[in-house]
């Protein structure tokens, strides 16, 4: 009973510090170089999908479930394995694989930014 | 000689201003003749918004001077968006012709350095120039959209949304109003600043060139002036620009205010100021215009200074190059 | 002043303008990163936790719902206006989660809505999270042929 709590409560310290530490680490990234939001989001990404190619990304999703797949570096994770698990079906799943595992997060981005869009209109700032 | 005067001494007869919520708080609120409760003033977009102040302020200078419509004989007039469409939209609602310039921020001084020499040469009687800008607008145009989760970085400046102008008329001999006796239009220049959001170092070596020529020419040393107003520098820009006019023997110590560093009240997340074509528009003609109405300034050197960069041009990894004009505003005593 | 000469000029202008740059204050910085992200991930955490012991959601349907989960509340508060606050704060902490990548999607949706729903909201809305798309899917593919002739 109370190993399964303190197993919750041990994941959710492991997803906050692994979460935590690719945001910083982007923080140091952004101080010591020029790099904006824009940039900082396709290098994460990259890293991701480079880490998970070779085989890697995979041991820190495990390690910090949500610590790992939250950042931006998971969605990279998610293509490439979507990618790789495709390959094992051959060429069509090679190509396809990387976009149809990340379909859910660009339906959700594209729909939800849509209804927002449809919602609220850009307030101007005061500071 | 890159210095004109206007010997037959246009003479700036009435402004009109008017400024959006937050300059309202600051030391112009209480010399602008309309302050804004909602910068949407009414409209659907920011653009509407911008144009329609930039509308209010031609014609409350128009009706401060109690002129109507019809005595106006040109109106010249720019701002910071794609095409100048605030000026030309704004100049849709006037039944007088329009001419437009752009000269980024420094459009206030270009608007009326050429409006007083339309009136010296003769050619036209009464002339409106004016120029706005708006936050929001801006902000879009130039950099992310507004709900877009970025950091401000430090040596960035808030866009000033408001809008003001003049109205130049030749008056003859009469003595009452304070007159443009002299203008030097600026080269531009260009240091090699590429930080899109380090405006006040570009744009000082402009300024310092502009001023430095405009004293050259006349004669006069900073001193011989009450005051020198530069456009939208903000306190890192004014810092350099008497770095350097200092390097080169001139010290404007004494008696320089910028309008970027004085727009606010306090310098939170506006780090260092004011910008924007409606910075210089609001605090000179609204602040700097009443003491000279007042005599407490009798000599005022005004400099508006301006980044000529565009997104793309910047995107291109060019670096921004700058201009200033400089208007001299007097009493005649 | 040309050639030689006023690119040794610039070049002592940079220098002297870079001389005001404020110390970046590294260490703040750092930790409200490392705060906000792992606050963000933690929600994330939260959520896989609800769905997985709540409605008994396992894999892909898992991971996936919790993204779209997340990405919705990035959305949302994009729209109220409070993300680019967060964001304002936390730097990184709040761009490099998936939620950064909702806001970067919606934002520029809500701000370009006024030039139309075609050429405005829809054909904006990835100025931002665009490249992230086409680089995503570039670098994926790429990995999926390297597995594919290995």
């Amino acid at each position: 009973m109370w190993g399964e709590y303190l197993e919750i409560i041990w994941g959710f310290v492991k997803a906050f510090a692994v979460g935590g530490s690719i945001c910083m680490i982007a923080q140091i990234v952004i101080n010591f170089t020029d790099l904006t939001a824009g940039k900082i989001l396709v290098v994460f990404m990259l890293v991701g999908v480079a880490l998970q190619g070779l085989g890697l990304y995979r041991y820190l999703v495990e390690f910090a479930g949500a610590g790992a797949t939250v950042p931006i570096s998971g969605f990279g994770y998610l293509l490439a394995n979507g990618a790789i698990k495709g390959a094992e079906k051959g060429f069509f799943g090679a190509f396809t694989g990387a976009l149809s595992a990340a379909s859910a997060g660009i339906s959700a981005a594209v729909i939800f930014s849509f209804l927002m869009a449809m919602f609220f209109k850009s307030k101007s700032k005061k500071n | 000689m890159q210095t004109i005067f206007f010997n037959n001494k246009p003479k700036i007869v009435a402004t009109g201003t008017i400024a959006g919520p937050k300059e309202s708080a600051g030391v112009v609120g209480r010399y602008v003749d309309k302050t804004l409760t909602d910068d949407m003033y009414g409209e659907t977009t920011y653009e509407k918004a911008e144009c329609k102040m930039l509308s209010y302020a031609i014609a409350q200078a128009i009706q401060n001077a109690g002129l109507t419509e019809q005595d106006v004989d040109l109106l010249i007039s720019g701002d910071l968006l794609n095409q100048i469409i605030s000026a030309s939209f704004a100049a849709r609602d006037f039944d007088f012709p329009f001419l437009g310039v752009y000269g980024a921020c420094s459009t206030m001084a270009e608007s009326m350095a050429v409006g007083a020499a339309f009136v010296n040469a003769g050619y036209h009687k009464k002339v409106v120039a004016a120029t706005g800008s708006h936050f929001s607008s801006a902000e879009r145009q130039y950099r992310y959209p507004l709900e877009l989760g970025t950091t401000r970085p430090p040596q960035s400046q808030w866009t000033v949304t408001g809008a003001g102008g003049v109205l130049i008329a030749d008056m003859g001999a009469s003595n009452g109003y304070p007159a443009i006796t002299a203008a030097t239009f600026g080269r531009v220049v260009d240091y090699g600043i590429t930080d899109v959001n380090n405006m006040g170092a570009a744009m000082a070596p402009a300024c310092m060139d502009v001023l430095l020529n405009h004293l050259r020419d006349t004669g006069r040393k900073a001193r011989d002036y009450d005051l020198i107003v530069t456009g939208d520098l903000g306190a890192l820009g004014s810092r350099i620009l008497k770095d350097l006019t200092w390097e080169k023997g001139v010290d404007i110590q004494p008696n320089h205010v910028d309008c970027g560093e004085i727009v606010y009240n306090v310098i939170e997340d506006e780090f260092q100021g004011g910008s924007g074509a409606g910075c210089s528009a609001l605090v000179f003609n609204a602040y700097i215009m009443d003491k000279i109405k007042k005599r407490e300034l009798n000599r005022v050197l005004f400099v508006a200074t301006g980044a000529l960069l565009s997104t793309v041009s910047s995107g291109q990894g060019e670096s921004i190059p700058c201009i200033a004009h400089a208007v001299v505003i007097e009493n005649e005593v | 002043m040309t050639g030689k000469n006023r690119e040794n000029y610039n070049k002592n202008y940079i220098a002297y303008v870079n001389s005001f740059d404020p110390p970046t204050q590294h260490f703040k910085n750092c930790f409200r990163a490392f705060l906000v992200g792992g606050f963000i991930c933690c929600i994330g955490q939260f959520i896989r936790i609800v769905y997985e012991k709540v409605f008994g959601l396992y894999g892909d349907e898992l991971a996936g719902l919790v993204s779209v989960t997340l990405i919705f509340l990035g959305t949302l508060l994009t729209g109220l206006g409070v993300y680019d606050r967060i964001g304002r704060y936390a730097g990184a902490g709040s761009i490099v989660p998936i939620t950064g990548f909702a806001n970067s999607v919606c934002s520029p949706a809500i701000e370009f809505k006024t030039e139309g729903l075609v050429y405005g909201l829809a054909a904006k809305m990835f100025v931002v999270a665009g490249p992230i798309i086409v680089y995503g899917v570039l670098a994926g593919t790429a990995v999926g042929l390297i597995y594919l002739f290995l």
